[in-house]
């Protein structure tokens, strides 16, 4: 059985829509970083964040009343992904839909204001109404409630990687026949506190633009949002090969995973779309793409849309997705140009498939390819 | 399926088996301390001692002790830094692979509510009251939930890809079903599957807040049931497409039989009080094994003591499958949430190896709502072959599994 796309949804800081960010994306935007404060005296960092406008036209569903920023990112994706699949004519029986939500960091405002409110006056304080929303699969269940999903729905934790795990997970469940269609969505959240934490890890840099592929990582600037793919027998594009790739106890071992992993999927004539970020993961993937594949045409949207961990690799998921459908990648921003590596240029030049390769910053990393 | 079955279209699903299993939680480390305190009605709650709990209603948990647990902890220092989950997976870990060496996942299934939940609530507060912050980087680096899993497989040189479920408590139940799943589509032969959790003060907080945890004794299924202890733990088992477990001459302990799944979208936390969640998952593992009601021994159910989920569970139990025994173990050990369902799992390994019921110990007077037949307070031998755990959780997540006793 092959397993394809059968709709999309997108939501990111260029905005919502698979047409609209897209567009943005061909035309060479980036995303404007904003200060994301704790309280004064405290360090601030750079995030990219959706914009507001962005979550408009969500349904008014109980449910989204109380719901965290990326249980509202969720909803928009997932609905979104279905409302496209339903557009070209498609049937869907909810009752054979099946819910797979990856995420890297989840409810973390939330789980920060619950956690803050006992810290700073006890446990008696701590709030009945936020707790719930601090689980992981939180976002799932409320979309699970919105669509009327009854049947399977996994949360599926793990770091950039995460979301083709979910894809790995999601195409399973098809092919068992636990369910005609699966809905995939991935979403992350950005805060203060993350920005802190990743920055203690060192992962993070002061301000824009991340730079991509230098021999000297400087960092990356984290965003949000979420990404939402169906799948089913229906679309043109195809997973021909998912492959959920492996773990590496130390960073210097991440080039061994990840070119193990594009050593199965390659394809000499597939562009790949990367998930270099501005740290470790950029040399990672640069020199198991120059061992594996050095003519593939490689493309990373961080520089554009920011590090969004958990929503990261769907994102790369749909860029690629719409590359093979409009045979045109974006322009690559920010790269270095000694990478010895291949970057988009002009409208032509890309082939029927791509590689979509995903290594995150805590020791997952996977990958897949899609074919039109 | 098989390429024979294929090839001669025979739609053969594979049968699954157990081939070891991990655990430690309350009740002890190891299968063989895990039995002992189950046969002997072990209650494993004291006084929470991690955090401070004075403002808290519930003032206790099921805890695993650190001066066992950190024994396990690998020389070195990198291992020194791992949180308390990792070392419950490392022991699990540990004491599966030692019953057999030979099993090579292809991929882990495992489940969890909040990975490394402590860590970060180290680093807020430190952070919170401008403490020290030197080991910032090792708290966060260890607080992701996949973190311990992958603790574990590296201690060990696995590699194998991970999926973590997070599917609130629920989760452990659901890893186990989609393992089992896993093999019987045929994808693989060997997947490493369980559930960790361990305890936080965030958590603990949390069902404090939602007054879900009881001041009292955890009395599940009592008339005067007050809620629930929150517990911790780890629980692994080694799954096998039976064939190939038998053609290496692996011991198969049980075998995993059926699964089911649902969603209820009634509320974020509250089980719609039909019970049709909870039915609909225990009939879905019916299906998927071929298994009349009648043919159950036993349900290890979710049965967390408070007054709704045991109400919707306990309709749902009786109105399948009439008066089976019944027991939760949670009375013992606490709400594992994320390790329930495989701690659950591994408790009714046990129970059908040595054929005895678990018990529900706490157990006062029955509800005169609910027509169940509890095992109250003290094991019960019985002669069992096929039995039922349950684990429901927040989001409406339900899960269900059937497991049979190792044909002779």
């Amino acid at each position: 059985m092959s397993v394809r796309i059968a709709g999309m949804g997108w939501i990111t800081p260029l905005g919502r829509g698979i047409n609209e960010v897209w567009n943005r994306l061909l035309r060479g935007d980036e995303a404007s970083a904003q200060t994301i404060s704790r309280n004064e005296g405290a360090r601030a960092y750079q995030g990219f964040l959706v914009p507001n406008q962005a979550l408009n036209n969500l349904p008014p569903h109980p449910r989204l009343r109380r719901a965290s920023a990326i249980s509202r990112f969720a909803a928009a994706a997932g609905l979104d992904a279905i409302a496209q699949a339903k557009a070209m004519g498609l049937k869907i029986e909810m009752e054979r839909l099946a819910l797979v939500f990856a995420v890297s960091n989840g409810g973390v405002a939330y789980t920060k204001r619950f956690y803050h409110g006992i810290v700073e006056s006890g446990a008696q304080s701590a709030s009945p109404l936020l707790f719930p929303e601090t689980v992981f699969n939180a976002p799932a269940s409320h979309l699970a409630a919105i669509l009327g999903v009854n049947g399977v729905s996994y949360t599926i934790v793990g770091d950039g990687a995460v979301g083709i795990l979910a894809i790995k997970m999601a195409s399973d469940l098809l092919e068992m026949g636990a369910a005609n269609h699966c809905l995939v969505v991935a979403a992350e959240e950005a805060d203060w506190l993350l920005c802190d934490a990743y920055h203690k890890w060192r992962l993070i840099k002061s301000s824009p633009p991340i730079e991509l592929f230098s021999n000297h990582p400087h960092g990356t600037i984290l965003s949000e949002g979420a990404g939402a793919v169906l799948l089913g027998r229906e679309g043109r594009v195809k997973m021909d090969s998912i492959n959920a790739g492996g773990n590496f106890s130390q960073r210097r071992n991440s080039t061994e995973v990840v070119n193990r992993i594009l050593q199965e999927l390659r394809d000499q004539t597939a562009f790949v779309v990367a998930s270099a970020n501005g740290t470790f993961v950029d040399l990672a993937e640069r020199d198991a793409i120059r061992k594996q594949i050095p003519k593939s045409i490689v493309y990373s949207p961080k520089a554009a849309l920011g590090e969004s961990v958990g929503a990261s690799a769907l994102w790369q998921v749909i860029i690629a997705a719409r590359a093979l459908a409009g045979k045109q990648l974006p322009p690559m921003r920010h790269a270095a140009g000694n990478a010895g590596l291949r970057f988009p240029a002009g409208a032509n030049g890309i082939g029927l498939s791509a590689i979509v390769s995903s290594c995150g910053l805590n020791q997952q990393a996977a990958g897949l390819r899609l074919s039109i | 399926m098989s390429t024979f079955n294929a090839l001669h279209g025979i739609n053969a699903r594979p049968h699954i088996a157990i081939v070891a299993a991990g655990i430690v939680s309350p009740l002890g480390f190891g299968l063989k301390e895990t039995l002992y305190s189950l046969r002997s009605a072990t209650d494993c709650v004291s006084t929470v001692s991690r955090f401070d709990v004075s403002h808290c209603r519930c003032k206790t948990a099921a805890q695993i002790p650190d001066q066992r647990l950190l024994v396990y902890r690998q020389k070195g220092r990198k291992n020194a830094r791992l949180h308390r989950a990792s070392h419950m997976m490392i022991a699990a870990l540990a004491e599966l692979l030692e019953r057999d060496q030979e099993f090579k996942p292809e991929v882990t299934v495992i489940g969890t509510t909040s990975g490394g939940m402590s860590f970060g609530e180290d680093y807020y507060r430190a952070l919170h009251r401008h403490e020290d912050l030197r080991r910032s980087a090792e708290w966060i680096a260890n607080y992701p939930p996949q973190k311990p899993v992958l603790d574990a497989q590296n201690a060990f040189g696995i590699s194998a890809p991970c999926f973590v479920i997070a599917n609130a408590c629920a989760s452990g139940t659901n890893a186990i079903g989609h393992a089992f799943e896993c093999i019987q589509s045929g994808k693989y032969e060997r997947v490493l599957t369980g559930g960790y959790d361990a305890l936080s003060e965030l958590v603990f907080v949390g069902f404090d807040s939602l007054q879900a945890a009881t001041p009292e004794k955890c009395r599940p299924f009592d008339r005067d049931r007050t809620g629930m202890v929150i517990g911790e733990g780890a629980a692994l088992l080694a799954l096998e497409n039976l064939e190939s477990a038998r053609k290496r001459n692996a011991t198969i302990l049980a075998e995993i039989i059926g699964y089911g799944i649902s969603t209820d979208n009634h509320h974020l936390t509250q089980p719609d009080p039909s019970g049709s969640g909870p039915r609909r998952a225990m009939q879905q593992a019916l299906q998927s094994a071929g298994c009349a009601p009648e043919r159950v021994d036993y349900i290890n159910a979710h049965g967390t003591a408070t007054p709704f989920n045991d109400a919707a569970e306990g309709k749902a139990i009786s109105e399948l499958f009439g008066r089976v025994p019944i027991s939760s173990t949670k009375s013992m050990i606490g709400h594992s949430l994320g390790a329930a369902g495989a701690i659950e799992a591994v408790i009714c390994l046990l129970a059908l190896q040595s054929q005895f019921l678990p018990p529900n110990i706490n157990f006062r007077a029955p509800d005169p709502d609910l027509d169940l037949n509890v095992v109250a307070n003290e094991s019960r031998d019985a002669k069992i072959d096929i039995v039922l755990s349950n684990s429901f959780g927040f989001g409406g997540t339900n899960a269900s599994v059937l497991i049979r006793k190792a044909a002779a």
